[in-house]
C-alpha cells in the first residue's frame, strides 16, 4: 500500500510506520478513536452500555492519574539512566505526607505539595545510594520500598492514632480538593449520551466523564505529561538529562555534569511518584490508609514500559490500565466479559494490519489469539474479576515478549556510572 | 613481602566485619533519632525488645520465622550469585504453597510419602512459575526484574481466584476465613521441642532449611555447575570464553531459585497451618531479598541475618503492648538494608584503591632495586 494519500479505511487504519517515531501523539489519538469504535461496536453487540459510559470513564481517569504520575516518575529517572523500582516506596511516602500536609494546614494543595516533598525525599535517597555510592539500582529500590512502608506505618501510628476520626492505620477524612467548574457546558453531552446513538453517544459519554467533576489536581497531572515531554525533548536541559541515560561517558566528555543530572532526575522522579501518592490519599480516597498504593507504583512502571519510555505512550498505558482498574473496582462482571469480545476484535484488527505490513507470523499468531479469545468469550458467561486485577501486568509481559524489538529503553539504563571509569 | 601479605589479610578480615557492624551502628543511630523525634524512649524500646527475646515463646518464634526467611533468602541468593534478580520469590512461594496445600489436602498416602508428594508439588510449582521468567529472558530477552514483578501480581490474582469455595477452598470452621482442605496428619511434619518452656514447637522442617543451606554451600563451592554459575555471575564474557552456555545457566539458576522458593511456605504449611488460607504469611519474598543482601549470599551469613531479622520481628511485637509503634522495626530493617549495601560498596571501593596502592608501591620499589646493580 502507498504511504501517501488519504487513509479512509476507518480509525483503526494502519498507524504510520514504526520508523517515524515522532508521531506519538497521532498514534495515541488514532488508538483512542480505534478503541472507542471497537468498544462501541461491542456495546451494540452485547447490549452492555457500561463499557464507555461517562461513569466508567470518570472512574478510569481517576484510577489512571496515580498510575500515570508514577509512570512519569519512572520516565524521568530511567531517561537519566537510573532504574527506579522504588517508585512504589516513594508513592507510599507521598500518601502519608500528602495526608498529613492536608490535615496540618487544612488545605489539600499544601497537602499535595507536602506529598511531593515526601516523595522527593525518597527519590533523593535513591539518588544518594545509586549515584554517589554506586549501590545496585534494584537493591536500592527494594530498600526504599521497605523503608517507605516502615516510615509511613510508623508515622501513621504515631500521628494519626491520636486524631479524632483517625486510627493507627488510617487518617481522619482529609479536606477536599476542588473540582474544575464546567458551568453546565457539559450538560448537553449528558443528554447526547442518553440518546444512545452509535459512537456519537459514546464519544459524548467519554467527554462528559472526562470533564465533569474533574479534580483540579487531575488537570495538573494530565498537563504534567506534555510538560515532561517539552522539558525532556525540547530543552537543552532535557537533552543533557537524556544523554546521561544514553551514554554518560560521552555526556561527561561534552561537559555535562552527569551526577548532577542524575540527582535532579531521580529526585523529580520521587516528587512525581509522591504526587501520585498524594493524589491517592487526597483526591481518590479522601483519607490516608496503610497499604493504599496497592502496587500502583509497579503498575506505573509497567505503564512506562508499555509506553516505550515515551510520555505519550505512558499516558496511553496509564489510561488503559486505569480503565481496567476502574472496571474492576466498579465490579461489572458482565462488562468484563464484553471486554473480551473487544479484545478479540482488537487482536483481529491487529492481525490484519500485520498482514498488510507483510509480517506473516505475527499476523497468524494474533489471528489465532483473536479466535482463541473469541472462543473463550463465546463459551463463558462471565470473567472472574480477579483476572482484571492482573490484566495490566499480563499485558506488560505480553508486550515485552512480543514487541521487545520495538521497545527501546535508554541505552545506559540501569548501569552504574562512576566518573572517570570505563 | 610476607609481612605485607599478612597485614593485607588482617585488613581484609577487619573490613569484612567492619561493613555490617558499621551499617548496624549507623542504622541504630538513625532509628534512635526517629524514636526521639516521635517522643519515644530509645532505651525503653531496646530493653522491651531484649526482654521479649528472653522468653522461650519468643525464641521459638524467632527460630520459626528465621526458617522461612532463610529459605527465601537462599532462593534469592541463587539468582544473585549469577547476577539474576529474582524478585518473584514472593509469588513463587505463595502459588507453590497454595497448590501444595491443595494436593496435600486431597491425597491420602502413608506418612513419609505424603509429605514428599506435597513438597514435590511445591518445588515443581515454584520452579515452573520462575521458569516463565527464565524462558522470557532466554528467548525474548525480557528483564527478569520486570517479569518477576509482574508475575508476583499475576500470582496474587490467580490465588485470589483459586482460593474460592467453588475451586480449591473450603470454609474454615468457626470463622469467615476460607482455606484449602486441611492436610491430614499423615502429611504433617511434627514440631520439635527445641526450646524448653515454650508451648509452641519449632517447625520440624527447620531441618529442611538447614539441609538447603548446606546443599547451597556445597553446590556453589564444590560442584562444576555451581562454579559455572558463579563464574557467569562474575563475568559473563569469561564464562562464555570457557565454554559455559549462558542461556542454559540462566534457565537453570532461575529454575533452582524457583524450586527453593517453592519450599519457603512449607515449614508453616506442614508444621502449623496445614491449610492455605487467606491469612497465609505474605511478603516473605521481599524479606528474603533483604536477608540475602545482608548475608552477602553466603550460607552462614544469611542464617545469621535471618535469625537477626526474626529477632527484630518477634521482639518488635512486644513493643505495641508498651505503646511504642512496632513499625519502628520496619524502619530499622529498611535502614539496615540500605546502610549495609552502601557500606559493602564503600568497602569494595576502598579495597580496590588499597590494592592499587599496594601494587603501585611494589612496582615502584622493584625497578628501583633492579636499577641499582646496573
Amino acid at each position: 500500500m502507498s504511504t501517501s494519500g488519504l487513509i479512509v479505511s476507518g480509525p483503526e487504519a494502519p498507524a504510520p510506520s514504526a520508523r517515524v517515531r515522532r508521531t506519538d501523539w497521532r498514534v495515541l489519538l488514532i488508538g483512542f478513536f480505534g478503541l472507542l469504535t471497537v468498544l462501541s461496536v461491542v456495546e451494540v453487540i452485547t447490549g452492555d452500555n457500561s463499557l464507555v459510559s461517562s461513569g466508567q470513564i470518570n472512574a478510569a481517569v481517576l484510577a489512571a492519574v496515580p498510575i500515570g504520575l508514577a509512570a512519569l516518575g519512572g520516565l524521568w529517572s530511567e531517561r537519566a539512566g537510573v532504574v527506579n523500582i522504588g517508585l512504589e516506596g516513594m508513592m507510599i511516602l507521598g500518601t502519608w505526607f500528602g495526608a498529613w500536609g492536608a490535615l496540618q494546614f487544612d488545605n489539600p494543595w499544601i497537602g499535595a505539595l507536602v506529598g511531593v516533598i515526601g516523595g522527593a525525599l525518597g527519590g533523593l535517597l535513591h539518588a544518594v545510594a545509586t549515584v554517589t555510592f554506586g549501590v545496585d539500582q534494584i537493591v536500592s529500590g527494594v530498600a526504599i520500598i521497605l523503608l517507605g512502608t516502615g516510615i509511613t506505618q510508623f508515622l501513621s501510628a504515631a500521628v494519626f492514632a491520636d486524631m479524632p476520626g483517625g486510627g493507627e492505620i488510617q487518617s481522619p477524612p482529609l479536606p477536599r480538593m476542588g473540582t474544575i467548574p464546567t458551568g453546565g457546558l457539559t450538560d448537553p453531552l449528558l443528554t447526547l449520551e442518553r440518546k444512545d446513538i452509535f459512537l456519537v453517544s459514546d464519544l459524548a459519554g467519554v467527554l462528559y466523564g472526562l470533564f465533569t467533576g474533574m479534580s483540579q489536581l487531575t488537570l495538573v497531572a494530565i498537563l504534567l505529561v506534555p510538560f515532561t515531554w517539552w522539558v525532556l525533548w525540547r530543552t537543552a536541559f532535557g537533552l543533557r538529562l537524556r544523554s546521561c541515560g544514553e551514554h554518560p561517558v560521552a555526556a561527561e566528555s561534552l561537559g555535562v555534569n552527569v551526577y548532577y543530572y542524575k540527582y535532579v532526575a531521580v529526585t523529580i522522579s520521587g516528587a512525581l511518584s509522591g504526587l501520585g501518592g498524594a493524589f491517592l490519599a487526597i483526591v481518590m480516597n479522601n483519607q490516608y490508609r496503610d497499604g493504599q498504593t496497592a502496587g500502583r507504583g509497579f503498575i506505573g512502571l509497567a505503564a512506562m514500559i508499555f509506553g516505550n519510555w515515551r510520555p505519550a505512550g505512558l499516558a496511553g498505558g496509564a489510561g488503559l490500565f486505569g480503565y481496567m482498574d476502574a472496571m474492576r473496582l466498579r465490579g461489572g462482571s458482565a462488562a468484563v466479559h464484553a471486554l473480551l469480545l473487544a479484545f478479540a476484535i482488537g487482536l483481529a484488527i491487529f492481525a490484519i494490519w500485520r498482514y498488510y505490513k507483510g509480517s506473516r507470523t505475527a499476523a497468524i499468531a494474533s489471528g489465532v489469539a483473536a479466535i482463541g479469545t473469541y472462543l473463550v468469550y463465546a463459551s463463558t458467561d462471565t470473567v472472574p474479576q480477579q483476572f482484571l486485577y492482573f490484566a495490566p501486568h499480563i499485558t506488560t509481559l505480553i508486550v515485552l515478549a512480543m514487541f521487545s524489538q520495538h521497545l527501546r529503553m535508554p541505552a545506559a539504563d540501569g548501569r552504574p556510572y562512576r566518573r572517570g571509569e570505563e | 613481602m610476607n609481612r605485607w601479605l599478612s597485614r593485607d589479610r588482617l585488613n581484609r578480615a577487619v573490613l569484612a566485619l567492619a561493613a555490617p557492624l558499621l551499617a548496624i551502628v549507623v542504622s541504630l543511630v538513625l532509628t534512635t533519632l526517629v524514636l526521639l523525634l516521635g517522643g519515644y524512649s530509645p532505651s525503653k524500646t531496646i530493653s522491651v525488645m531484649v526482654e521479649a527475646a528472653d522468653r522461650p515463646r519468643t525464641q521459638t518464634q524467632i527460630l520459626n520465622t528465621a526458617t522461612l526467611y532463610y529459605l527465601s533468602a537462599v532462593a534469592v541468593a541463587i539468582g544473585f550469585r549469577m547476577n539474576l534478580f529474582n524478585i518473584g520469590v514472593d509469588g513463587q512461594y505463595r502459588l507453590a504453597a497454595l497448590f501444595a496445600a491443595a494436593v496435600g489436602g486431597a491425597v491420602s498416602l502413608p506418612a513419609p510419602l505424603h509429605v514428599f508428594v506435597t513438597l514435590l508439588t511445591a518445588v515443581l510449582v515454584g520452579a515452573m512459575w520462575a521458569g516463565i521468567a527464565a524462558v522470557l529472558k532466554v528467548t525474548r530477552g525480557v528483564s527478569e526484574v520486570i517479569s518477576t514483578i509482574m508475575l508476583n501480581f499475576i500470582a496474587t490474582g490467580l490465588i485470589a481466584w483459586l482460593l474460592n469455595v467453588d475451586r480449591l477452598a473450603v470454609p474454615v470452621a468457626g470463622s469467615n476465613n476460607i482455606g484449602t482442605k486441611p492436610i491430614p496428619p499423615s502429611g504433617q511434619v511434627p514440631g520439635i521441642s527445641l526450646i524448653s518452656g515454650s508451648s509452641v514447637k519449632v517447625y520440624g522442617l527447620i531441618v529442611l532449611a538447614i539441609a538447603v543451606g548446606i546443599g547451597y554451600h556445597i553446590f556453589l563451592g564444590r560442584t562444576r555447575l555451581g562454579f559455572d554459575l558463579r563464574a557467569t555471575g562474575l563475568s559473563e564474557h569469561a564464562a562464555v570464553a570457557s565454554g559455559v552456555n549462558v542461556k542454559r545457566m540462566v534457565l537453570l539458576a532461575m529454575l533452582l531459585s524457583g524450586a527453593v522458593a517453592g519450599l519457603v511456605g512449607m515449614p508453616e504449611l506442614l508444621g502449623a497451618s496445614f491449610s492455605y488460607a487467606l491469612n497465609f504469611p505474605a511478603g516473605l519474598g521481599f524479606t528474603g531479598i533483604a536477608i540475602a543482601l545482608i548475608g552477602r549470599n553466603r550460607a552462614v551469613g544469611m542464617a545469621v541475618a535471618a535469625l537477626f531479622w526474626g529477632f527484630l520481628d518477634s521482639a518488635g511485637n512486644a513493643l505495641d503492648i508498651n505503646r511504642i509503634p512496632k513499625e519502628i522495626v520496619i524502619i530499622l530493617q529498611g535502614t539496615i538494608v540500605l546502610a549495609v549495601v552502601i557500606a559493602y560498596e564503600l568497602v569494595r571501593r576502598y579495597r580496590i584503591a588499597a590494592e592499587q596502592r599496594r601494587v603501585s608501591r611494589e612496582l615502584a620499589t622493584v625497578p628501583a632495586a633492579e636499577e641499582v646493580p646496573v
